[in-house]
């Protein structure tokens, strides 16, 4: 405690040690990259692997639907451990099915523990939608940003069901929002099962099942729902994919 | 043959002389003081961040000339200036609705452009919550500029000028979303108008004339409940009672908000400059504003929740009605509207 307050008095002693905290890092930069710890999404659609375009499934109600486009923000993953650390990012990942690359997130950094719990934000938190232009996984360029009434798509399901009504019977989920009359953040947990946890924790495979998009609290009938672009309906949307994740591996 | 190839000769060194020429007209040239905010007296601090997005002459001179550059259309048509006419206070002079590419026609009234650091919404509607975003609806929207996002950035990219331009701005060639609304910015954040003969009246610098003082004094008792000083405007939404457009059908801000309360109110626009942004109100209705005057003063208010408090401009004498337009002319800023640093750079 005193030699922290020491210090915190000191300046100079504080540039001293920020330089030697710099020089640590640049040294040990290799050996925190092992500790990453990489997450993996597996996209479903019930028991099948979901397939863009070619695959064909079925919801609830029994209406045949394809899959054009998946995509969705995660952000704000929290790692809890059974000796009460915890482990936070604040980082935002944007998943697109269309891309591989972007179904492995690698979170920097996570200390070796017994972690029991994963949770994380589906959505993007309500600051960040009042942020002005932004670049990276939150860059408008990406096409999860609406233009006339701000504010990021948290997640897109797009397809074709012959029970859709709309032309050339597409269904368009773009569900966001993060304020009144819609707030569709989103934050999941999910435990993790700490008999299966070897230290430290390498990667967690998440499977996320488009299906449950269309299930439960609410059964979507593609025939009355087959568009949703704004505040309408969105908040039932979001429950419908706050169950979206589970914990399928962890090594 | 040899003469041809002289005249071509000369044709070009008097093109490259020309253009030399037009390159350094000091009309056009943009200085390190050029780009300094200075908050006028009497007005609030800024609501948009500038240390997020400090204003560098480069950075103002690349936006301007964006502003100005029908490149970011799909038609390579349609500039942001279309609509946003300087000697209107950026907005379309005598034009009820915005017109966009391939001569659509919009559903709003194109708003003036100034003091835009100080606004906490954007759109008649306020659905846009950042200055930085707002180019965005314009550039995209099919019946505006009907481009999209990543298609600007590969034309801009191709483009022989730009990417220098964002290098002497930003560092690199790289053209991003960020480089290309943050310059927009800077040359929107330094629109600011506060040097009316009302402003320099205040200061003791002008005299008012008898109606002009009475016109101030009504205003002030009668107007300035919504069109607050010196800003004149509180950025609220109010509904003032206009008579729904059964073709527009324009929901107003409940169209953001989804609540019925919000049915046709609107943000309550600044008067600033306001003789030179004709017609008036979010649909352009009003060629005039003694059409506006009348409105009030006649005191028929369509719709259920329209705001109490325009009812204290009911029955407004003709006399007063001209007093307080006498007024309002006086928040006309010629030093806004003649400012050099945003004039066109392409009129040579």
């Amino acid at each position: 405690m005193k030699s922290v307050f020491l210090i915190r008095s000191c300046k100079r002693t504080r540039q001293y040690f920020s330089a030697l905290v710099l020089l640590f890092c640049c040294f040990s930069a290799p050996i925190k990259a092992q500790s990453a710890l990489e997450i993996v999404l597996q996209h479903f659609a019930g028991n099948q692997a979901l397939r863009l375009d070619s695959g064909s499934y079925t919801n609830e109600l029994g209406q045949h639907f394809t899959v054009t486009k998946f995509k969705y923000y995660l952000s704000n993953f929290h790692l809890k451990s059974v000796d009460g650390k915890e482990y936070n990012s604040k980082e935002v990942f944007l998943i697109n099915e269309e891309e591989a690359s972007t179904k492995k997130i690698f979170l920097p950094d996570v200390p070796a523990g017994n972690y029991s719990s994963l949770s994380f934000t589906l959505g993007v938190d309500s600051i960040l939608n009042c942020s002005g232009i932004q670049s990276g996984a939150l860059d408008p360029v990406n096409g999860m940003f609406w233009t006339w009434n701000t504010g990021y798509i948290f997640l897109k399901l797009e397809g074709k069901s012959p029970a859709s009504k709309s032309p050339a019977n597409m269904y368009e989920f773009h569900v966001g929002g993060y304020k009144s009359p819609a707030n569709c953040i989103r934050r999941i947990t999910l435990p993790l099962d700490q008999k299966s946890v070897k230290e430290p924790l390498r990667q967690i495979v998440l499977r996320a099942d488009v299906l449950e998009l269309f299930k439960s609290p609410e059964k979507v009938d593609l025939s009355v729902l087959s568009s949703v672009t704004d505040f309408h309906n969105a908040e039932m949307m979001a429950d419908n994919y706050s169950d979206m994740f589970s914990v399928l591996e962890i090594h | 043959m040899a003469r041809h190839l002289i005249v071509f000769f000369f044709l070009i060194i008097f093109t490259v002389l020309f253009a030399g020429f037009i390159q350094d007209n000091p009309y056009f040239e943009i200085h390190p003081e050029d780009v300094e905010l200075k908050i006028p007296k009497g007005f609030p601090e800024p609501l948009y961040d500038l240390k997020n997005n400090k204003i560098t002459v480069a950075g103002f001179t690349l936006g301007r000339k964006l502003f100005y550059d029908p490149i970011l259309s799909k038609d390579y048509f349609t500039s942001c200036a279309s609509c946003h006419q300087r000697f209107a206070a950026f907005a379309h002079i005598d034009h009820a609705l915005s017109h966009g590419m391939l001569g659509q026609i919009g559903k709003r009234n194109v708003p003036a452009l100034q003091n835009l650091i100080w606004k906490d919404a954007f759109m008649a509607d306020g659905g846009i919550n950042h200055l930085d975003l707002q180019p965005l609806a314009p550039l995209t929207s099919p019946i505006e500029m009907g481009e999209s996002l990543d298609t600007v950035l590969m034309k801009l990219q191709k483009d022989s000028i730009y990417p220098g331009l964002f290098k002497k701005a930003f560092g690199t060639t790289d053209i991003t979303s960020e480089r290309l609304l943050k310059s927009l910015s800077q040359f929107l954040a330094l629109m600011v108008s506060s040097n009316s003969r009302f402003d320099k009246y205040l200061e003791g610098k002008e005299t008012f004339s008898d109606q002009e003082t009475r016109g101030l004094n009504l205003f002030r008792t009668k107007c300035e409940n919504c069109h607050k000083e010196p800003l004149f405007t509180d950025n609220s939404y109010r509904n003032i009672g206009l008579k729904p457009d059964s073709a527009l059908k324009d929901s107003g801000r409940a169209a953001i908000t989804g609540k019925a309360e919000d049915y046709m109110r609107f943000k309550v626009p600044s008067l600033r400059n306001v003789e030179r942004t004709y017609p008036y109100m979010h649909d352009g209705r009003f060629r005039n504003l003694n059409e506006v005057m009348k409105h009030y003063a006649e005191g028929k208010f369509y719709t259920d929740n329209f705001d109490q408090s325009i009812q204290r401009a009911v029955g407004l004498t003709e006399q007063e009605q001209s007093d307080l337009i006498a007024f309002l002319k006086t928040l006309t800023d010629n030093t806004f509207l003649m400012d050099r640093r945003f004039a066109d750079p392409s009129m040579r």
